[in-house]
């Protein structure tokens, strides 16, 4: 994959008020950390030679999910265009722990930042043909303006931060 | 109508003006600009909404074959889907899946109209709005003002008030954070104990049985995830073909309503979905066990599909452009803008549609057709025209069918029922001839006490408007007096001069001076008598009188076309009539021609100067400060550059107005039910003539309704900006 589709991913991202950490396979541990306040909860990663470290919990219950200060997850993919993620939600509980902690930390491996809409929608249709249950396109954090002025962080989270696994 | 109803809609709509007009001005005027400036990012905008509107066009003609298909994908996925008739089917259906249990909904116009809420309670259900705005509403129990923001007419101190004196907190909460948390929170016990979650769809794939839901606040998720029966609830129109058609849509629907380019979440549910659900525990449990209905709502859309002049209806997205983009939209809000259900331009068409026509009559004047919205639209419906055609079919008293558009009945035939107000300002040629030939005492008679307050109490024109003043010689008649200037052999081009009934009666002084500028760049005028356009009529609904001036006028400019010469007109409004609305009032090669060969008259003047024409023949502007207010249907066909760059080009100083509307809008403001909406309207154009930069420039304005408007309200007298190319 070019440079390209990340630095237009980092920029777009800059947009929505979200952060990109570059990082690696190896060092994904030591960056990480850093960015975690606890309690911190998560789904487990699906990249080879990556995981996540003891201090998140992969198995919370409802208590410690709405106590969480981060969720840690992967995205699906991201889309450089729009600084937008994927989330796919499915019975390791990406879903809950993205939605529910006040910031969200999103994983994503370098390869899958795709350029725009186009490419995102034939992943999707692939994808969900072949049964993925449930893609959120995520840009930024929760918002509402319903209060009489923009409130960031809304029922999702107050922040987001992509982690881009960029030897992946 | 009568006085006393007219009287309570006026009263109503002070009312409206007063509590809730500030709040959704700025609200609505915070989406209208976000949407001009994230549309002009995306490059391949109209690609994007013609795409749009072909995959819906394809979907609707599709529709029974698309909703086979999807009931057949969703049951093999594992879900459940029910077709309702109509509202109490739905209700029916959905209670029964409920069973008394707690339910958790994220926002959806839809479940509104059937008013599903209502059904769950009686039958025992806590219902709990998690969108932050329908719960402020839920908790106010009021309706929604707007489609996408449906507390748009609350401001933050009412909504503070609102929680203080409701749930009593023990610290007063004060800030839109501080109320955001609280509801957050409060709504978080509720996703906890709820076991069924409900939502709407944005779009519904027959493919792949998936849902897709447009939000920002993470609440729909919420409703899925935390509970372990999913109902969603959505019009029978709402089903695509396949998931890639999504595309266009997903990039234009955050742009179109709240000038995002996306929202926070657009969220792809396949279900039944599997994400870890709460047990009664407290523990994050399986969701393989998930239920999932998908309840496809009829409720008088198929008979919409049926029905050529409210299909388009059907292809709308519910962005909320339509609404965001309207003059009138903007200084009162849905509560007036509005029918049971939906708000804005298209509302009309949904509340005809689902509702019926009662329901559409009672906000349907509001649309004045001044068509800013049509542009806006991503799926490219010409949202005026369903306020017409349903105004038509209200006039008529009944749910008539436009047999007479082919038929071609005469004027006369309007049917008797036809309110007196709306005849009188249809038939303005008429009226117009009249108080030109007998000038100036029918000014005088007209302006006098006793005949204003007589025109007020039968006809509803309200008398703090100064009327038109009639011209006892008409243009047509100091033209065929004058005759032409310029030998046809040495012009440069030939043209017909439109004379349209304002320009011909009542201010001649822009017709001369249209004449003269074109004749000082070498063009051979003729001015052929010609009558209204039949914007008139149609403004108020009265096609069938539209469509017969159309054709008379087509008769009048058509050998003029034939011969290759050009037609130049000074009105915007009727220029947009030959542009727009003829396609749908004359033949297809009638109107095409007719529209090849018209022009807007600095349009054409722009375009003369761009092949050859002196422009020294035009005077020189000498740094003069000039305020101009374009017109709205002029701006629509994309007219306002021409004006502008040749003012500039003459060395005139200029500045614009940004409004939608002058608020004037043809007969509109003459109507006394809608004086003070229309004044409110014209006041924020005001304020853009008289901040420190403009306040002592000389003002022009294209239209005669705008021009109208701001002599009311300014003391500086306007003009149209071609005088001031005459010399
Ligand atoms: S008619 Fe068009 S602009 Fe209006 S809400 Fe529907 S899609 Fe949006």
């Amino acid at each position: 994959m070019s440079a390209e589709p990340i630095t237009t991913f980092e920029s777009s991202l800059e947009e929505v008020g979200v952060e990109l950490v570059r990082t690696s396979t190896d060092q994904f541990e030591s960056t990480l950390i850093p960015l975690l306040s606890t309690p911190a909860v998560g789904a487990p990663l699906p990249f080879e030679n990556v995981s996540l470290p003891d201090a998140v919990e992969t198995d919370p219950g409802v208590e410690e999910l709405e106590a969480a200060k981060t969720g840690v997850t992967a995205a699906g993919y991201g889309i450089a265009e729009y600084g937008s993620v994927i989330i796919q939600g499915g019975p390791d509980g990406e879903e809950p722990a993205s939605l529910y902690a006040d910031e969200h930390v999103a994983v994503v491996a370098g390869s899958d930042v795709l350029p725009d809409m186009d490419a995102t929608f034939d992943r999707l249709a692939e994808d969900i043909r072949s049964d993925a249950g449930q893609a959120i396109i995520a840009t930024g954090p929760s918002a509402t303006a319903d209060m009489g002025a923009l409130v960031k962080g809304a029922h999702g989270p107050v922040e987001v931060t992509v982690v881009l696994l960029e030897d992946r | 109508m009568s006085v006393d109803t007219r009287q309570r809609k006026a009263e109503r709509i002070r009312h409206l003006l007063e509590t809730e007009g500030d709040s959704v001005h700025k609200n609505t005027q915070v989406f209208n600009n976000g949407r001009y400036e994230s549309t002009a990012d995306l490059e391949d905008y109209e690609e994007l909404k013609d795409e749009a509107r072909a995959i819906k066009e394809d979907a609707i003609e599709r529709l029974p074959e698309l909703v086979n298909q999807v009931t057949e994908t969703v049951e093999a996925n594992g879900g459940t889907v029910y077709i309702a008739d109509d509202a109490a089917d739905a209700n029916r259906y959905v209670t029964e899946v409920a069973d008394g249990r707690d339910v958790v909904k994220s926002k959806s116009m839809t479940s509104e109209e059937i008013e599903v809420n209502e059904s769950l309670e009686a039958s025992g259900s806590d219902v709990w709005e998690t969108d932050l705005a329908e719960f402020v509403l839920q908790v106010a129990d009021e309706a929604p003002s707007h489609i996408v923001a449906p507390a748009i007419h609350k401001s933050r101190e009412e909504i503070a008030e609102l929680f203080n004196a409701y749930f009593e907190p023990e610290k007063p909460l004060e800030t839109a954070q501080e109320l955001t948390q609280f509801a957050r929170e409060y709504l978080g016990e509720k996703f906890v104990d709820a076991e069924v979650g409900m939502t709407g769809a944005n779009f519904v794939t027959a493919d792949t049985g998936t849902l897709a839901l447009v939000t920002s606040e993470g609440n729909a998720r919420k409703c899925v995830q935390a509970t372990d029966t999913h109902v969603a609830v959505a019009g029978v129109e709402k089903i695509i073909p396949r998931v890639e058609d999504l595309q266009p849509f997903v990039e234009l629907i955050g742009r179109s309503g709240t000038g995002q380019d996306i929202t926070s979440y657009v969220s792809l549910f396949t279900p039944p979905g599997d994400s870890p659900t709460f047990d009664v525990d407290d523990e994050l449990g399986s969701g393989d066990e998930r239920e999932f209905h998908l309840v496809l709502i009829d409720n008088g859309r198929m008979e919409m599909r049926e029905d050529d002049q409210l299909r388009e209806t059907l292809y709308c997205i519910r962005c909320s452009a339509c609404a965001n983009s309207c003059a009138n939209f903007q200084h009162v809000g849905g509560h007036a803008f509005g029918g049971e259900t939906y708000s804005g331009g298209i509302a009309t068409g949904w509340e005809a549609g689902v509702h019926g026509a009662d329901s559409a009559a009672e906000f349907n004047d509001l649309c004045t057709g001044c068509s800013r919205c049509v542009n806006q639209c991503p799926v490219n419906i010409d949202i005026p025209w369903i306020n017409t055609v349903v105004r038509d079919r209200i006039n008529r008293g009944k749910d008539g069918d436009l047999d007479f558009l082919v038929k071609g009945l005469t004027p006369d035939e309007e049917p008797g029922g036809v309110d007196l107000q709306k005849r009188l300002f249809g038939n303005f040629d008429t009226l117009a001839k009249l108080g030109s030939a007998f000038a100036p005492l029918s000014n005088w008679v007209a302006q006098a006490g006793p005949a204003r307050s007589l025109m007020e109490r039968t006809l509803g024109v309200d008398s703090r408007r100064e009327l038109p003043e009639f011209e006892r010689e008409s243009l047509v008649e100091w033209f065929k007096n004058r005759g032409p200037q310029v030998d046809p052999e040495e012009a440069r081009r030939q043209v017909a001069l439109y004379p349209d009934a304002y320009t011909n009666y009542v201010r001649t002084e822009r017709g001369k001076a249209a004449i003269r500028v074109l004749e000082a760049l070498d063009v051979r005028v003729d001015v052929p008598s010609a009558g209204e356009s039949g914007r008139a009529p149609l403004s108020q609904g009265m096609v069938a009188t539209a469509q017969s001036n159309a054709e008379d006028v087509y008769d009048a400019l058509a050998p003029a076309v034939a011969a290759g010469h050009d037609v130049v007109v000074v009105e915007p409004s009727d220029l947009a009539m030959f542009h727009r609305e003829y396609e749908r009032l004359l033949p297809e090669d009638n109107y095409t021609a007719l529209k090849n060969h018209s022009y807007e008259i600095l349009e054409y003047v722009y375009g003369l100067l761009e092949n050859g024409a002196d422009i020294n023949a035009l005077p020189d502007g000498d740094d003069m400060q000039i305020a101009y207010h374009s017109h709205c249907q002029q701006r629509t066909l994309n007219l306002e550059p021409y004006t502008l760059a040749v003012l500039e080009d003459c060395g005139f100083d200029v500045r614009t107005s940004d409004v939608e509307c002058c608020g004037m809008a043809g007969s509109f403001g003459y109507k006394s039910e809608y004086y003070e909406l229309s004044i409110d309207v014209g006041e924020t154009l005001v304020d853009q003539f008289t901040t420190e930069n403009t306040a002592d420039r000389t003002v022009v304005a294209s239209g005669t309704s705008c021009l109208e408007q701001l002599d009311a309200l300014l003391t500086r007298r306007p003009a149209h900006p071609v005088r001031l190319l005459d010399t």
